[in-house]
Formats: C-alpha cells, sequence, structure tokens
C-alpha cells in the first residue's frame, strides 16, 4: 500500500536524483569485456584440436632439423669407411670390434648409405634446408607481394592498372618451366660471383642451389601474394577510419602502415603460412630431378631421388624422407587452415 | 564478350613472346654449347658446326633469325639428336605426355567429383570424416612420393607392374595412378566444400518443396552449381599433369615431353629448350583461357568485362 502511495504522490524524493555509483554503474553495463581481434583469434585457435597438433608437430620437427643435429655424433658429409649400406640399426664389423673392445658406438638409427653417410643425420639436415628454404621463401614473397599489393590498392587508378597487368603476365607465365631454365642459368654466374669475389663468399656457404631457389621464388610467385593483399587493401581503404586518417592529416605511409597494414596482418598471415609448404612441395620437386640443391647438401627431394637407384635392395631407404617431407607439408597445411579458421572475419561464425 | 576474348588473346600472345624471349637470352647466358658435353671436338669441326647452325652470329642476329623462322612456321632441327626435326620429337614427345596426362585428368575427375559429393551428402558420418583425412593426406604428398611407394609396393615386393617403359596397358597403371593421385584428393576436397556450400542455398530447399526426386535435385540443381569451381581448377590441373609429368615421367623413365625437356636443358640444345618452351607455354596459356571462357559461359552470373 505504501509503495502505491509512494508513486501518487507529487513530493519528489532527492536519492533519486543521485549520481549512479560504482556498483550500479556495473550493473548497468551488459558488454563483456572487449576482445581484441589477436586475442579472439587465438582463443578460437586454441579450441581447434587439429591445428594445436599441427603446431606441436612443427615445433618438433624444428627441434628434429635445427637442434636435433648438434647432438648428433656424426655429420651429414661424414663418410664413415666400412659402414656403407647398413641396415638401420646395424653395425659394421669394425664398429662390433670397437664395442667389443668396451668402446661406445652410436647406433645408425636409420642405416647408412652407399657411401658410408649416417642417413638419420642426412635426414635432419635434409628438413632443415626444406625448412629453410619454405621460411625464407615465403618471408621474401610476402615482403614483396605484400608491399606491391598495397601500392596497387591504395593507390589505385593508372598505377593499379600497370601494375596489375604486370601480375597477370607473370601469372600466366608457366612457373615450373620458367624455374627450371633460371635454376640451370643462375647457378653459373652465382658460382663465379662466390668464387672470385670475396665479398660473395657467404654465397658458397649457403649454396648456390638454395640462393638460385630464393631468388627464382621471390621473382615468380609474389603475384599470389600481391593479388590478395590488393584485393584487401581496395575494400578497406574506403572504410570511414581511413577517410578520418586523411582528414587527421596523416601521411599515406602512416595510413598505410599504421592502419591498412595492421588490418591485413591476418590474412598475410595465413597466406604466408600455407606458402610454406608449397615452397617446400616445389624445392624437393627440384632437388629430386636433380636441380635444386648441390650434393654433398642433403636435400629430402634428393635423397629420395637417391633412393631410388637401390630401390631393389634397399627400399626402406626412400621411407624416411617420403615420410619426412609428407610430414612435413601436412603439418603446415593443417596450421595453415586452422589460423584461417582462427584469424578470417569472414569465417567467424 | 567478344571484346574480353580480344583482351585475353592479346594479353596471351604478349606472355608467349615475353616467355620466348626471356628463355633465349636465359638460354644463351648458360655456359658451354650444345657440340662441348661428350668428346671435344677440333676447332675447325666446332667452327663448321656454330657456323651451319648460324651460332657464331651475335645473340641479338640469332634471336631476329629465330622469331623470322619461328613466324614461318619453321623451328629448326635438334642440335644433339641430328636429322630430327624440333616438330618431329615435339609430337611424338607430346603423344606419350597426352596420354598418360589425359587418363590422370579423367581418373582424378571420376573419382575426386564423387568422393566429394559422397562426403558432403554424409556430412559429419565416419565417411565424411574417412574422405577428409584421406583427402588432406593426399594433398600432403608429393608426386615422386607416390610413384616411389606404388614402384616398391607393385614392383619390388609384388612383381606384377613393370617399372619402366610404356609399351602394354600394364606400363601405364603405375605413372597414371602417380599423376592423379594429388589431383584427386584436391579435387574431393573442393567438391565437398563447394557442394555443402550449394546444399545450403536457398533453391535447393524449393526444389524440395516442388516435389522433385532427390536424384533430380543432386543432379540437375546441385551439382550443376557445384561443379563450377571444378571447372576452373581445370586450367590448373592440365598444367599441372604436364608439369608434374617431369617427375613421373623421370621415375618411369617414359619418353614424354617432361623428359625431352630437361634433358634439352641439361645438353644445351638450343633449337630443342626453344621449342619445347613455346610449345609448353603456349599450351598451358590457351587451356588456361579455354577454362576461363568456359567458365564465363557455364555460369551466366559472370559478366564478362
Amino acid at each position: 500500500m505504501s509503495e502505491l502511495n509512494k508513486k501518487l504522490t507529487l513530493h519528489l524524493d532527492v536519492s533519486d536524483f543521485l549520481p549512479a555509483d560504482e556498483e550500479e554503474k556495473q550493473s548497468l553495463v551488459i558488454m563483456r569485456e572487449s576482445v581484441s581481434f589477436w586475442r579472439d583469434g587465438l582463443r578460437r585457435f586454441r579450441k581447434n584440436k587439429i591445428a594445436m597438433t599441427s603446431l606441436v608437430v612443427v615445433i618438433l620437427i624444428l627441434l628434429f632439423a635445427f637442434v636435433a643435429p648438434y647432438f648428433y655424433p656424426y655429420s651429414y658429409e661424414q663418410q664413415i669407411r666400412g659402414s656403407e649400406n647398413l641396415a638401420p640399426m646395424q653395425y659394421s664389423e669394425t664398429e662390433l670390434a670397437r664395442i667389443e673392445a668396451g668402446e661406445k658406438v652410436f647406433p645408425h638409427i636409420l642405416g647408412t648409405d652407399s657411401l658410408g653417410r649416417d642417413i638419420m643425420i642426412r635426414l635432419m639436415i635434409g628438413s632443415r634446408i626444406s625448412l629453410i628454404v619454405g621460411i625464407v621463401a615465403s618471408a621474401l614473397i610476402l615482403v614483396i607481394g605484400s608491399i606491391y599489393g598495397t601500392i596497387a590498392g591504395y593507390f589505385g587508378g593508372k598505377v593499379d592498372l600497370v601494375m596489375m597487368r604486370i601480375v597477370d603476365i607473370i601469372y600466366t607465365v608457366p612457373d615450373i618451366l620458367i624455374i627450371i631454365l633460371l635454376m640451370v642459368t643462375l647457378k653459373f654466374p652465382l658460382q663465379d660471383l662466390a668464387y672470385n669475389n670475396p665479398n660473395f663468399a657467404w654465397i658458397n656457404k649457403l649454396g648456390v642451389g638454395l640462393i638460385c631457389i630464393f631468388i627464382v621464388f621471390a621473382l615468380l610467385y609474389w603475384v599470389g601474394m600481391a593479388r590478395i593483399v590488393r584485393g584487401q587493401i581496395l575494400s578497406l581503404k574506403e572504410m570511414e577510419y581511413i577517410t578520418a586518417a586523411r582528414a587527421l592529416g596523416a601521411s599515406h605511409s602512416r595510413i598505410i602502415r599504421k592502419h591498412l597494414l595492421t588490418n591485413v596482418m591476418g590474412t598475410l598471415i595465413v597466406t604466408t603460412t600455407l606458402q610454406i609448404p608449397s615452397s617446400i612441395f616445389t624445392e624437393s620437386f627440384l632437388s629430386f630431378i636433380g636441380i635444386g640443391v648441390a650434393a654433398p647438401m642433403p636435400s629430402l627431394g634428393s635423397m629420395a631421388s637417391d633412393a631410388i637407384d637401390g630401390i631393389y635392395s634397399y627400399p626402406y631407404r626412400l621411407m624416411a624422407p617420403a615420410i619426412m617431407i609428407s610430414l612435413i607439408i601436412l603439418s603446415f597445411n593443417l596450421l595453415g587452415d586452422g589460423l584461417r579458421d582462427a584469424f578470417d572475419p569472414k569465417l567467424k561464425n | 564478350m567478344a571484346r574480353y576474348i580480344a583482351k585475353r588473346v592479346i594479353l596471351s600472345i604478349f606472355t608467349l613472346w615475353l616467355v620466348a624471349t626471356i628463355t633465349f637470352f636465359l638460354m644463351f647466358m648458360v655456359p658451354g654449347g650444345p657440340f662441348l658435353s661428350e668428346k671435344t671436338p677440333s676447332k675447325a669441326t666446332l667452327e663448321a658446326l656454330n657456323k651451319r647452325y648460324g651460332l657464331d652470329q651475335p645473340v641479338i642476329v640469332q634471336y631476329k633469325n629465330y622469331m623470322i623462322n619461328f613466324l614461318k612456321g619453321e623451328y629448326g632441327e635438334s642440335l644433339k639428336q641430328r636429322g630430327r626435326t624440333v616438330e618431329d620429337i615435339i609430337s611424338s614427345g607430346f603423344k606419350v605426355s597426352a596420354r598418360v596426362g589425359g587418363l590422370a585428368v579423367a581418373v582424378a575427375l571420376c573419382i575426386g567429383v564423387p568422393l566429394g559429393c559422397i562426403a558432403a551428402l554424409n556430412r559429419g558420418k565416419w565417411l565424411d570424416n574417412t574422405i577428409i583425412v584421406i583427402a588432406t593426406c593426399g594433398i600432403a604428398v608429393p608426386s615422386f612420393v607416390v610413384s616411389t611407394v606404388l614402384m616398391i609396393i607393385f614392383s619390388v615386393k609384388l612383381n606384377w607392374l613393370p617399372t619402366y617403359g610404356l609399351t602394354s596397358w600394364k606400363h601405364y597403371v603405375m605413372p597414371v595412378m602417380a599423376l592423379s593421385f594429388y589431383p584427386t584428393a584436391y579435387i574431393s576436397r573442393l567438391m565437398r566444400s563447394s557442394m555443402l556450400e550449394v546444399l545450403g542455398q536457398d533453391y535447393m530447399r524449393t526444389a524440395k518443396a516442388k516435389g522433385l526426386s532427390q536424384f533430380w535435385i543432386l543432379f540437375k540443381h546441385a551439382l550443376r552449381n557445384a561443379i563450377l569451381p571444378i571447372v576452373t581448377y581445370l586450367g590448373p590441373l592440365l598444367a599441372y599433369t604436364l608439369t608434374g609429368s617431369f617427375v613421373v615421367e623421370k621415375i618411369f623413365t617414359i619418353p614424354g615431353l617432361g623428359n625431352e625437356f630437361i634433358s634439352s636443358i641439361i645438353n644445351r640444345d638450343y633449337t630443342m629448350i626453344m621449342g619445347t618452351t613455346i610449345f609448353l607455354a603456349a599450351l598451358l596459356i590457351i587451356l588456361n583461357l579455354l577454362v576461363d571462357i568456359a567458365y564465363k559461359i557455364i555460369d551466366p552470373r559472370i559478366k564478362f568485362k
């Protein structure tokens, strides 16, 4: 009764007009704590079991390729005399004699090849080469493609037209043909440079084959990245916040760096991750047909190619590089898919 | 439409010219020559040979001569396989590559498309999951791995199939399987996702509401729309079966075009390098162009620009 009375009277209660205290304010806020793009993506990524597993596998492969060789007693070019063509875990006669004498001999876990080189360490170094190719080539493609695509998309008009025509032409060039030709052509001038000019001696350290692969990939494969980035930039630059930034007097480079590139970051990461397996794929193919990484440096492709010669007697030798390369490509593919599911705003629901 | 095609054709011709020019100058940058490899000939013989094939002239003049002869339809003689013209070698090599590659594409389509449909129609069930797992693993395995594993199983262990040559149907089994492995996996993934997208569309419900039979809904409405992405993939796929055949041809020692191309580069057989490059590039460019045009004809929603 008293409630009703209170409402009907014209008497004003002062307490109703006091500013709300913190507690009351909090109870009125319906929004949850704002989640940044990265946190949100990361949360989705962590929930994805396949993606997390592939991330773990990728880390294990990286450890296997970059850390494990330091703890392994053999080296990839070391030819152990008397230990040629050993089966996995087999010891040669001299090694058996050494064991008899009480010495400790590290086993050849995957056996040795026809030159007496330990296959396990070659597998590690081969995986390292594949990973270096995949990661460095993708990084080059990322840098070239994103800069090119951003400039084309941002400035638009005639600039865009000319730049994208060039991309169209490179896109239609049959890649494998030009790669094979370039690989053969670049090899000799690079070798020349490495031997005759002391400033370029580092070329030999990395291997001419690897440098050739980087140059070739950087020349041909950035176009896909450029197209994707350009498409994103084209739609992003019409957004209100870009107009606002321009109205505030931001320079072109600031808009590109601070506003546009940060917004295409998700796409860039996903495309780069998916570029890694495809670069590894191409490298192994080139090494397999004998124009990739040069001997004695092992590559998974050239190891598989060597194994074919002895396929009737030692079929198991093929399995190690074959499984390794498939595992690397598979895990990077799944990781890339997982990242896309997590960071692509279009797939949010 | 005519304008679009004309524009694409002009761009294609320009690309082809660019590839030919790049190849020509790259080729001459590689040290060594076609007559140096085996036993070094005497200086006089070398000069005579160079003169005969016009290799004594400056590269620019040779380039001009080659282009003029090319437009006349004369592709020259192979510098290594004496007495055989480039056309001759290319056509015999291409017949082999096209047979293996064509069969591989057919196999990939015949297996990949149904697998993708089955997976989409059984979404979330064990059949779908099995197909996804197989297809995901399938695109991670390079063709040289598939070829060699097939070889170990069917030739080394079981001794059923021959490992080299191409004389009977038995010789085709492994190369075609190896070549079609990756595209089959890729097509089934592509088909599954596009089929799922189509199945969720409103017109599918309309078709069902009209009382159409399940069969007609699937074939007339779903499949026709879902197959579009596969058509776009056909261009790269044909390119893949031709270029992927480098590896398969090497492993199974098939006398195809891929093998010819690699050996011509290693031998510095200038006329053959030019011939095969231009031929393969033209083939790939034309295929891509045809696929793009076909795509626009099948899908009327796409406008010509």
